[in-house]
């Protein structure tokens, strides 16, 4: 046991938290900024599998890491438009609508990358702060600081900019005309279309954008890992979703969801790598991620109200 | 006239869904008569493959039930995975326990364990989110890690098959007992007693839901929380008995998979895809297309099961990946949730206002609040 | 009635047109062939001359190019020239089922059913097709069916190899595997056993509990690579999360079941290839001699079942791989016993 509480375990212990938690981290806030508008999206894990393939597939062809971002975003943008086409404009029933995203997306994925790859070939991997081309050497003194660098410099972007994005939802939720219209037509859509506010144009917006970050959040995933493979994702969207549940459709408390989720798994691994969860457990200890979000969620809970309009079409009288 | 527009609507967005499906199949370089032949073949084929069809779609119906009952008590039950598991570990377990009882009695005792364990999964997160607000999205996607994890440890340690543990170490139970299995109907072929039992199984949920108290209360907290509350209903308890249910029947679906598989043993590959097939997504499709009504999600499951052993043959006939099946699922899922809205314009532009599932009698109650929609729980649009 | 369903005709139709455009660009583009290592030592493997008429199926759990356990079957049966029927990718095992037995209904001669968790189907349906023969593995009996054949490797042997080598190179030694059973469990003791033999104290083991989640394989191989050993192995179709941490790391590789070069040239030590050749033209002789099953068959070091394909690329001491090479010898000669 006092093999965990060295610093530099705990360091370690920590910087995979964070490394694990970001595709995690967008997935659930693009979930936010939808369910913040009423819709939910159950789609987000097969979103993100047709993003994690198709960053995959573009970084493998082309070798520009940016450019699979980018393609990870638009398919994310697209899959966003299809959505919002099915829930908003024909006002079907979201619970549903997602599992049909969800199932498009883990089928059309796999269908792609068995007919255009194959073989699963890795790519190379995202580049750290430090070895960013170019740029990389200005943080090398940072990344080599006893403990924190490895902490908090020892990154790709990607990461940096998931946390980032943190306040940035924030902002845009809590200060611009834009998210005040998002939290309207979540909260009383009837209220926001008689003061002029489009409930559907509003919607329409946020959930692409919110596919967009899922997209992302799906590119981040085969970038990191440098490879692409059948149901990559592993649940990855579904567990975002229920992150928002755990955050309360708050950014900061959602990212808390994702670093804790990220650090449980960790820890499990750590703890299994220094032999401190014996062989013969690892079932066990692979249940600990999930009923420690549960039990979090029943002991620390906030009885949040959600957005009071979520999963509810809007029809004008 | 309502009736014919509101089966006419889901039949052509499917259509469109296997339209892309042809595409798929011309991209990739086949013709799609032959995909088209190759899926009817290996669905009804022979007598063995309609058998065969009629035992992949007992899960889904079974599953796709319980997902009527969930979703007309407005809770979201994305736990069917779980669910399944739960209830073939426990069903698993007793006739391991007893294997040499007789089979008269051996065989209830499973499915009842079945519908325990699976009912106890399902319980849970109905109690988490009536007494503890934990959203049941959250804790049923939970759940199925839990349950998957808990199915991998016991299939390891003290549920292992005792051959395997100097053999191959397998993670999978010994042949379960006879006793337990469930009985051919037809001499060779794979119809076994699961698919009557299913079906039985949606008729009684139709009428536990429409001709019963307790389906007027499901639905009743459903339709309108606060009203129900206000008439006298436990909105907690209906939550938690239809989340009960549902994975009750969740957990059913858990023992034909097991007692009416090939191999008659419980075996994981890890996952739980391996062992359920998805039934626990796949059921909600069914269920959707069944217009998340009891009777009608019986032949959507069995479309459901003939497109699942249709792109096993097309698969074997023409290398087109099975994955191509599960994006069609998606597409008719797409598709049909989106027909809904157009169903609706349909009927009011016939000027009848009644709603597809109103041709079957409705609850007696007179003051059973009517749905509002062909699927009934989209009753935000009121 | 008419205007509204046209409109809802054009919606859909341009969803399906978005989704078309994308098919049509992705199918345009060819699939391309199996990925070739950059030292040029890795040929890829040659088709050779066919050794019989008698058709044959194969049904497996992962896809037929994952550098894994699946594409090693799909190797060995080119390497003797048979071009099989394939159903890849069917880890429902009850699907897996159907199409063995859509197989035996066709009147195929041998259907080769590779994967352990088919065996309970097999015993049910190899009896209804008594004229067929069903290969099945990896298992070490065949129920006591007359038409099974079963073949399993001896994968604690090539560990054992593996883990001395790896011993050899560093005494901190990570161990990346899926769920402990069959023969991941038995290369990860093999390997274990092996390095212990040579000095390391005891590799660090973890089972992640899964064959396919590679973000999880990943983030162990990078755990241990934390931890600070320079050696890692991995074994099933997650592995490959763990090489490219072993690349980001400048950590020695060990492979198993399929030859892992194709993935990192460099960084690869040695792999322990599955040759099932060798069996199965043992097995395709006796059927054609009319006896379609009732043995089991295991592939050992001794037998040429299992390859240590070592890596040319990659400067192993010469001292440390003679050693290896007398540890083979010693297997072999049954002087180490490697469970």
């Amino acid at each position: 046991m006092s093999d965990f509480f060295t610093v530099s375990v705990l360091v370690a212990t920590l910087a995979t938290a964070i490394r694990f938690s970001v595709p995690y981290l967008l997935a659930a806030l693009g979930e936010t900024i939808g369910q913040r508008s009423g819709v939910l999206n159950l789609g987000v894990d097969g979103t993100m599998l047709l993003g994690a393939f198709g960053a995959y597939y573009t970084v493998l062809e082309t070798g520009s890491h940016l450019l699979g971002i980018v393609v990870g975003i638009a398919i994310g943008l697209l899959m966003g438009l299809v959505y919002a086409i099915v829930t908003v404009f024909l006002q079907a029933e979201q619970g549903i609508s997602g599992i049909g995203i969800f199932l498009f997306g883990l089928g059309f994925s796999d269908l792609l990358f068995q007919e255009l790859v194959g073989t699963p070939k890795p790519i190379k991997p995202l580049p750290t702060l430090d070895k960013l081309p170019g740029v990389g050497g200005i943080f090398e003194p940072l990344v080599d600081i006893e403990h924190l660098g490895t902490l908090l410099f020892k990154h790709n972007l990607l990461t940096y900019l998931a946390f980032f994005l943190v306040p940035v939802v924030t902002w845009v939720l809590m200060k611009t005309t834009f998210g005040m219209n998002v939290r309207a037509v979540g909260e009383n859509p009837q209220a926001a279309d008689s003061l002029g506010v489009s409930v559907a144009r509003t919607r329409f917006i946020a959930i692409t954008i919110g596919s967009a970050f899922a997209g992302l959040a799906g590119a981040t995933l085969s970038l990191q890992l440098a490879i692409f493979q059948h149901n990559l994702t592993n649940g990855i969207g579904f567990i975002a979703v229920a992150l928002v549940y755990f955050g309360a459709w708050q950014p900061r408390w959602v990212m808390s969801g994702a670093l804790l989720y990220g650090l449980v798994t960790a820890t499990r691994i750590k703890w299994q790598s220094l032999d401190i969860i014996p062989q013969g457990a690892s079932d066990i200890a692979a249940m600990a991620p999930a009923i420690i979000t549960i039990l979090a969620l029943v002991l620390l809970a906030s009885r949040v109200r959600g957005p009071a309009a979520l999963t509810k079409p809007f029809t004008r009288h | 006239m309502t009736r014919i527009t509101g089966a006419i609507v889901p039949l052509g967005a499917a259509l469109f869904a296997f339209l892309f499906g042809a595409l798929m199949i011309v991209a990739l370089g086949e013709n799609p008569l032959d995909g088209l032949g190759a899926m009817i073949d290996g669905a009804f084929g022979t007598g063995d493959r309609v058998a065969a069809t009629a035992v992949r779609a007992t899960p889904l119906l079974l599953v796709g039930v319980g997902i009527t009952i969930a979703f007309r008590a407005s809770v979201i039950n994305i736990g069917g995975e779980g669910q399944i598991i739960a209830g073939a570990l426990l069903s698993t377990a007793v006739a391991l326990a007893i294997p040499d009882t007789p089979k008269i009695v051996l065989l209830p005792l499973v499915i009842l364990a079945g519908l325990v364990g699976g009912g106890i999964w399902g319980a849970i997160p109905g109690v988490l989110k009536a007494y503890a607000s934990v959203n049941e999205i959250l804790s049923t996607i939970m759940l199925n890690i839990v349950a998957i994890q808990l199915m991998n440890y016991l299939l390891r340690g003290p549920m292992i098959d005792p051959i395997e543990v100097d053999g191959s170490n397998i993670p999978q139970t010994e042949r379960l007992s006879d006793n337990a299995a469930l009985p051919t109907l037809i001499e060779g072929t794979r119809l076994h007693l699961g698919v009557p039992i299913a079906i039985i199984a949606a008729i009684l949920v139709y009428v536990m839901l429409f001709r019963t108290p307790l389906g007027f209360r499901l639905r009743a907290v459903g339709h309108n929380p606060d009203a129900a509350r206000a008439a006298g209903i436990s909105v907690e308890k209906n939550i938690v008995t239809a989340l009960g249910l549902s994975g009750a029947l969740s957990g059913l679906a858990g023992v034909v998979l097991v007692f009416g598989s090939e191999s008659l043993r419980l075996v994981t590959d890890g996952g739980s895809a391996g062992f359920t097939g998805s039934a626990g997504f796949n059921g909600i499709v069914a269920a959707l297309f069944g217009a998340l009504h009891p009777l009608w999600t019986i032949p959507s499951s069995f479309l459901f099961g003939s497109l699942l052993t249709g792109a096993t043959e097309l698969q074997r006939e023409l290398q087109i990946p099975n994955a191509l099946a599960i994006a069609l699922n998606g597409l008719i899922v797409l598709f049909v949730v989106s027909s809904d809205k157009v169903r609706t314009w349909l009927n009011r532009r016939l000027d009848r206002g009644t709603p597809f599932e109103a041709e079957i009698p409705d609850a007696p109650d007179p003051d059973d609040p009517p749905d509002v929609s062909g699927v009934g729980i989209a009753e935000g649009a009121s | 009635m008419k205007s509204v369903r046209k409109s809802q005709l054009l919606k859909l139709l341009g969803t399906l047109f978005a989704f078309t455009l994308i098919a049509v660009a992705c199918g345009s583009d060819d699939a391309t062939g199996t990925a070739t290592s950059d030292c040029g030592t890795n040929t890829g493997v040659e088709e050779g001359d066919s050794v019989t008429d008698l058709t044959v199926a194969l049904v497996a759990p992962s896809a037929k190019d994952d550098v894994a356990f699946t594409q090693s079957m799909v190797d060995s049966l080119t390497r003797l020239g048979i071009e099989p029927a394939i159903t890849d990718g069917t880890f429902v095992v009850e699907e897996a089922a159907a199409a063995i037995r859509a197989y035996a209904e066709d009147g195929v001669d041998i259907v080769i059913a590779h994967g352990t968790q088919y065996g309970g189907s097999l015993a049910e349906i190899a009896p209804d097709f008594p004229e067929t023969s069903f290969l099945w593995g990896t298992a070490t009996d065949t129920q006591g069916l007359p038409n099974v054949y079963a073949y399993a490797p001896e994968a604690d042997q090539g560990g054992y190899v593996n883990g001395y080598i790896a011993a050899g190179i560093s005494v901190d030694i990570g161990v990346v595997g899926p769920v402990d059973a069959g023969d991941a469990s038995a290369y990860v003791n093999g390997f274990v056993k092996g390095a212990q033999a040579n000095g390391a104290s005891a590799p660090a083991v973890v089972y992640t509990g899964s064959f396919s989640d590679v973000a999880l394989a990943t983030e162990t191989a990078q755990a241990h690579a934390d931890n600070g050993v320079g050696v890692l192995t991995g074994t099933s179709q997650s592995a490959v999360g763990a090489v490219n941490i072993a690349t980001a790391n400048d950590l020695a590789w060990f492979g198993t079941q399929s030859n892992t070069e194709a993935w990192e040239s460099d960084l690869t030590v040695a792999s322990q290839v599955y040759h099932w050749d060798v069996v199965l033209s043992t097995m395709i002789e006796q059927i054609e001699d009319g006896t379609l099953g009732g043995e089991a068959m295991v592939l050992t070091l001794e037998n040429g079942g299992l390859v240590m394909e070592f890596n040319g690329c990659y400067d192993l001491e010469s001292s440390l791989r003679s050693d290896a090479e007398g540890v083979i010898e010693d297997i072999i000669a049954g002087d180490i016993t490697t469970k």
